[in-house]
């Protein structure tokens, strides 16, 4: 066990050989400890969407592994997110979800903060600090790294860690399949108000590695497939469309990205759907129409769950959802879920997909429910003494993954598993847990740009 | 005198209403909720004084914990009754508190499709498998309808004392 430090990790807890990982990695405290510096404070994080802080002084307190963060936008318009603590004796400087403000004043002695981090008020600055103290280097601590891409916005406590973009390399498509319109044009999601926030008894790599493409789990929602919850009331989901698709994983390996995905074949005729309500199923018909004339690999696209490394999980299509697994300690983590609707969509059509999201996901979700109660009694019963002695196997569909996998004329990045006919594979979980290694692993960031390295080296040749 | 007893028969249809759940006597408790119930319930937001009008998640607008329909709660009922709903299987032991029964409008004697508005708190047990025990505190704002010698639920806003939810489903009724 890596009591100290930082090795021992592959292959003693995570043996990617024989495709074996310890249950070490979900309940040990220690390990816990050493993720929120190794993986938290070094990754790309999401922490809201620009939606939510439309006017200068707009905040929402959002989340960074364990430690609140606050988003905002300052009078000039510009987006910062700063550590939620006062530099003088810590209390939270904002303690509302959201709002709008000139100033974050702290409660306990009253420093107060402007909308750019700055420390503007210090009270009886001139009499107690004798107007010594430096105010320029007491303003709140802000991340150093800060992106907002298509409207999410992103934060980064490493200022050596690479851009977001080179962060999601090849998986960037994937990420698009949610913040772009149905219809494909760039940028459309809008957030639905209202972010679900809930505690659930478990590690957040249970959720993770669930998100990361778990299609083995049939038998966790026979109940809800059988009452039905779908779009039309039927199943869970309905993708009448998926017949006629590949079903695939797609993992980035250097990056610790993976999802499911399906591709539709080249001259796929997109077929009526969601026929409960007229107005919506024109809706979802001109869309997909609109859709299949761009040019570009996402109109054959059909987005299905997938999880940005670490704690980010993207669901594109049915629901339309990022959740994010906060972790509180080894045993327990907060989830916050974001529901998304195409910014122009009629009425009709937003509510009827915000009906849809509440009935799926989320604690009152009748698909969501079910996961939880599975991770909750997993992770409780991989305590023990003696199961801990026991790994977990991840060796379903070891050694058929591909590189450049392609059909139909389409490519896919990755590493590649044809579930078609498999209908299962772990290549997404191994991936997650072979760049969780490394994160655990590396010292810095330059350690885990694996792919710079592999770059430089081919130059030379 | 005429509100007394009404307040009385309104407090005896919320206790009965409680029992049928406690008892999981769901297929009854679907009887109770009119055909055009709305059941919602709203999540809550820490805001600064002055704002409460952004306090609550809005009714049909944003996301919520519950904006249902009867044929959504009928969903979840049968979910239930498959008895492979592991989130509810083996089955949860759960106990309402009703309590501060108030009226807050009513109309006894304006005939048979008079509704009635009542406010009563809850207070929800729920225990599960050995140790998992939650508690859930709050308050329920009802619309009620005659429905010949008994009444029929058309309305139910739920507001639970709680932000960060802190229990890990919602598989039970408020």
């Amino acid at each position: 066990m890596p009591m100290n430090g930082t090795h021992g990790y592959r292959p003693g807890l995570v043996d990617l050989g024989s495709g074996q990982i310890s249950r070490e990695i979900f309940v040990n405290e220690d390990i816990y400890a050493q993720e929120q510096e190794r993986v938290f404070a070094r990754s790309w994080l999401f922490v809201g969407h620009e939606s939510q802080i439309p006017n200068p002084g707009d905040f929402f307190t959002s989340r960074m592994g364990e430690e609140s963060v606050i988003l905002c936008r300052d009078r000039a318009s510009k987006v910062h997110v700063f550590l939620n603590s006062c530099r003088h004796r810590g209390m939270k400087v904002c303690r509302y979800d959201e709002g709008n403000t000139t100033v974050f004043t702290c409660p306990y002695h009253g420093w107060s903060f402007g909308t750019d981090g700055a420390l503007a008020g210090v009270p009886f600055f001139r009499e107690a600090y004798r107007s010594a103290l430096d105010k320029a280097k007491w303003g709140l601590i802000e991340v150093p790294g800060l992106c907002v891409y298509k409207g999410t916005v992103w934060a980064n406590w490493d200022a050596s860690a690479p851009s977001f973009d080179e962060y999601l390399g090849e998986f960037r498509r994937f990420l698009d399949l949610i913040l772009d319109g149905w219809d494909g044009r760039e940028g459309q999601a809008e957030l639905l108000g209202g972010v679900q926030k809930w505690v659930i008894p478990c590690n957040w790599k249970f959720p993770a590695e669930n998100f990361s493409g778990d299609t083995y789990h049939n038998i966790s929602h026979r109940s809800v497939d059988l009452v039905g919850a779908g779009p039309s009331g039927q199943s869970r989901r309905d993708y009448s469309e998926l017949n006629a698709a590949r079903k695939l994983h797609v993992a980035i390996p250097d990056r610790g990205h993976q999802t499911i995905t399906y591709m539709l074949p080249k001259d796929y005729e997109p077929r009526p759907a969601y026929q409960n309500s007229p107005e919506v199923a024109e809706y979802f018909r001109h869309c997909e129409e609109e859709r299949r004339k761009r040019p570009g690999a996402n109109s054959r696209m059909i987005g299905a769950p997938g999880e940005i490394f670490p704690n980010t999980a993207l669901l594109p299509r049915q629901p339309r959802t990022l959740a994010v697994w906060h972790p509180v300690n080894a045993h327990t983590t907060e989830v916050w879920r974001f529901y998304f609707v195409d910014r122009d969509a009629p009425k009709a059509v937003k509510n009827f997909l915000r009906d849809y999201y509440i009935r799926y996901s989320g604690p009152a979700g009748m698909t969501e429910q079910d996961d939880m109660e599975n991770w909750n009694y997993a992770h409780a019963a991989s305590r023990g003494t003696i199961a801990r002695r026991y790994p977990y196997t991840y060796e379903m569909g070891m050694g058929h993954a591909v590189e450049n996998y392609e059909w139909d004329g389409l490519r896919m990045p990755g590493r590649v598993v044809d579930l078609t006919k498999a209908q299962a594979s772990e290549e997404p979980m191994r991936n997650l847990y072979r760049r969780w290694a490394e994160f655990m692993e590396a010292d810095n960031w330059d350690q885990l740009m694996t792919w710079r390295r592999q770059a430089q080296a081919q130059a030379a040749q | 005198m005429a509100r007394l007893l009404l307040t009385q028969d309104i407090a005896q249809f919320l206790y009965a209403e409680a029992e049928l759940l406690d008892e999981r006597r769901h297929d009854e408790w679907l009887d109770l909720l009119a055909p055009d119930i709305r059941y919602w319930m709203p999540m809550r937001r820490n805001v600064k004084f002055g704002e409460t009008d952004r306090e609550f998640t809005r009714e049909t607008d944003d996301i919520c914990w519950f904006d249902e329909g009867k044929d959504t709660l009928t969903r979840r009922v049968r979910q239930i009754q498959t008895g492979i709903h592991w989130a509810e299987e083996p089955r949860s032991r759960i106990t309402h508190m009703v309590s501060n029964v108030q009226l807050l409008d009513a109309s006894p004697d304006a005939g048979p499709a008079a509704g009635v508005r009542v406010k009563s708190r809850f207070l929800i047990y729920r225990n599960r498998v050995e140790t998992e025990t939650d508690l859930l505190v709050g308050k329920r704002e009802d619309t009620l309808r005659r429905d010949g010698e008994s009444w029929l639920l058309a309305r139910r806003k739920i507001v639970l004392d709680q932000n960060v939810l802190m229990t890990k489903n919602l598989t039970f009724f408020f």
